[in-house]
């Protein structure tokens, strides 16, 4: 298994070399992370060449870093069933910076990245079709960015006296409490090796 | 004489029995000719993946039982086996048998629902009403070994909650032998049957390449004749070991995808009595006291157990940085988990990709040309759970 990665991992590396920026496989899983601007020829590469064929496109997740520079990351993952092989290819930018759609080459990419559009905020250039897809209708904000509070800003019911289902701001009896267990208790070996490493790292 | 035209739209739901939940399907009809089809989902949308950011991961599991409701445990599975690659624990081989025969019952949960249900959307209700008394029995395992008959919570990373008693086994194995008696009789009332066969041959039909372009997967890819199954081709647990064969179909069209559900409730079946012929005795979750919690009986005597439940159940384990995909082969197709963790005890962002999303994307192409009466039809042979499309 980890051999079949290798090599799919050199063949992208050598043919598509001035794109890679880094790969690496991690818990027998190969990713490779390009520049933004190369998604589409990356894409197109790993569908059509004959070595790779990943010819189908399983998701795209968003993740959101609001501490760093490049704020969002895409992780757009792909799997080939005849070489029996998944590859993550993974993007990261600015939040003001919009994304080349898939949806030329792969037809599902249009709800997932209307998904992306919807939970995250990330636009996509050339989609035929960018609107929300999992939210209410006219809904404000995007809930997985890690600023969007879990409580949401609006709450709806029935309003006997409109006669209608109004929408009004989130009003708790109780404020949302978020407890903090974390606590320096030593968990599995792993911490311990983390922090030896660190009491090493310190040293030197 | 020119006679103008004027195309119909028609507002398919939210509450329209044969829309399996909460699907709003907006149609442009030409007569009775669907020229456009466009899918309103969410209204089911809870925030999952929002929820499980803000949680433990112990308490992430039971989000998943409510996602595809029908099979819960084969969604808790994804979960398990991404925080075990991420912990890079052991699972004891008793509870990996254990997984396997709760997932199969899973699939036969599922499967019962989509066929009958399919044949009640096409105007055949005996099916659901024999269907469902199996279902009924099928959850009754679930409650004994859970206690609850939906929304399990039993797996647990490392292994099961707790083990199940030789009686519950013995129950399982007398239902797989009668079981198959009642596939029969389902199939007696529908393989052949005149009306079922002209509402679903050659009716949505997708090619091989279609299948792939728009990401099926499960019986959606192998209806079409692609054979995948991931218990055969990344096989997790112990699927390798056991003896069962993948049914494919060859035209792509409904009946080819009713007829392979039908064969994989056989399949399930031999599965799971394989499982209980070997089931190993042994400890049931992984023996690391930072993982899994101690027995009740250990609370009262042993101070580092009583320690290790408090700990286990405020602030939970600690996962290692990282990120990870899993996948199973669930009722419906691949249902994933893309895991990234921060070395917290609480998930950084858990992204589920659920079969049924993809599914429901291509009902656009899949309908087009088709007559509204097929639409019905086309969406029963998807199996569309609300719960997992909209998350």
């Amino acid at each position: 298994m980890v051999e079949n990665l290798k090599k799919i991992e050199k063949i992208i590396n050598s043919e598509l070399a001035s794109k890679v920026q880094n790969s690496f496989i991690i818990n027998e899983e190969l990713s490779v992370e390009i520049d933004v601007n190369d998604l589409i020829e990356v894409v197109q590469f790993l569908k059509s060449n004959d070595k790779c064929k990943f010819r189908q496109l399983i998701d795209i997740a968003g993740v959101d870093y609001p501490e760093k520079e490049e704020r969002f990351q895409l992780v757009y993952l792909f799997l080939s069933h005849e070489n029996n092989i998944r590859v993550k290819i993974i993007i990261k930018f600015q939040s003001t910076h919009s994304i080349n759609s898939l949806t030329k080459i792969f037809p599902s990419a249009n709800w997932m990245e209307r998904e992306v559009f919807d939970m995250y905020g990330v636009k996509f250039k050339n989609h035929p079709d960018l609107r929300r897809i999992l939210t209410d209708y006219g809904f404000k904000g995007h809930p997985l960015r890690k600023d969007f509070p879990l409580t949401g800003f609006n709450e709806v019911r029935y309003s006997e006296k409109e006669k209608k289902v109004v929408y009004e701001p989130v009003k708790l009896e109780q404020n949302y409490r978020n407890f903090d267990f974390e606590s320096p208790w030593e968990g599995t070996n792993y911490l311990k090796e983390i922090k030896n490493l660190e009491k090493d790292g310190k040293k030197n | 004489m020119v006679k103008k035209t004027k195309s119909l739209n028609l507002n398919f739901g939210p509450q329209h029995p044969a829309a399996h939940g909460v699907l709003r399907l907006i149609l442009e009809l030409d007569g009775e000719v669907v020229e456009k089809a466009d899918p309103h989902i969410g209204l089911l949308h809870r925030g999952t993946e929002k929820l499980i950011e803000q949680k433990t991961y112990t308490q992430a599991l039971p989000y998943f039982d409510r996602l595809d409701y029908v099979a819960p445990m084969n969604q808790e599975h994804a979960f398990a086996l991404a925080a075990e690659k991420l912990l890079n624990i052991e699972v004891p081989i008793r509870a990996k048998y254990i997984r396997v025969i709760f997932c199969e019952i899973g699939r036969i949960l599922s499967h019962i629902l989509n066929v009958t249900t399919q044949a009640l959307d096409v105007g055949a209700l005996t099916p659901s009403l024999w269907g469902f008394e199996e279902r009924e029995t099928l959850m009754t395992f679930y409650e004994r070994a859970s206690g609850s008959r939906l929304h399990a919570n039993y797996f647990r990373t490392g292994g099961v909650h707790q083990d199940i008693p030789m009686k519950l086994v013995e129950d399982i194995e007398k239902f797989c032998r009668s079981f198959p008696k009642i596939i029969d009789d389902l199939e007696g009332l529908l393989t052949d049957n005149r009306i079922f066969k002209q509402r679903n041959v050659e009716i949505g039909i997708v090619s091989k390449q279609e299948a792939l372009d728009h990401s099926f997967s499960g019986v959606m890819l192998r209806g079409s004749g692609i054979p995948w199954d991931l218990r055969r081709s990344q096989p997790y647990e112990i699927y390798k070991d056991l003896d069962f064969k993948i049914p494919i179909g060859k035209n792509g069209d409904c009946y080819d995808r009713y007829l392979c559900r039908i064969e994989e409730m056989r399949e399930s079946v031999k599965i799971i009595l394989q499982c209980i012929e070997r089931l190993p005795k042994g400890p049931i979750k992984s023996i690391d006291g930072k993982i899994s919690p101690p027995n009740r009986e250990d609370l009262k005597q042993s101070m580092e157990a009583l320690i290790h439940h408090f700990k286990l159940f405020t602030e939970g384990y600690r996962v290692p940085k990282g990120d990870v995909y899993t996948a199973v082969e669930a009722p419906k197709g691949e249902f994933g988990v893309y895991l990234i963790s921060d070395g917290s005890n609480k998930p950084y962002r858990c992204k589920i990709r659920a079969p049924g999303f993809s599914h429901l994307q291509a009902m656009d192409y899949l309908i087009r040309g088709h007559m509204l009466a097929d639409v019905p039809a086309v969406l029963g042979s998807l199996d569309i759970v609300f719960g997992e499309v909209d998350r």
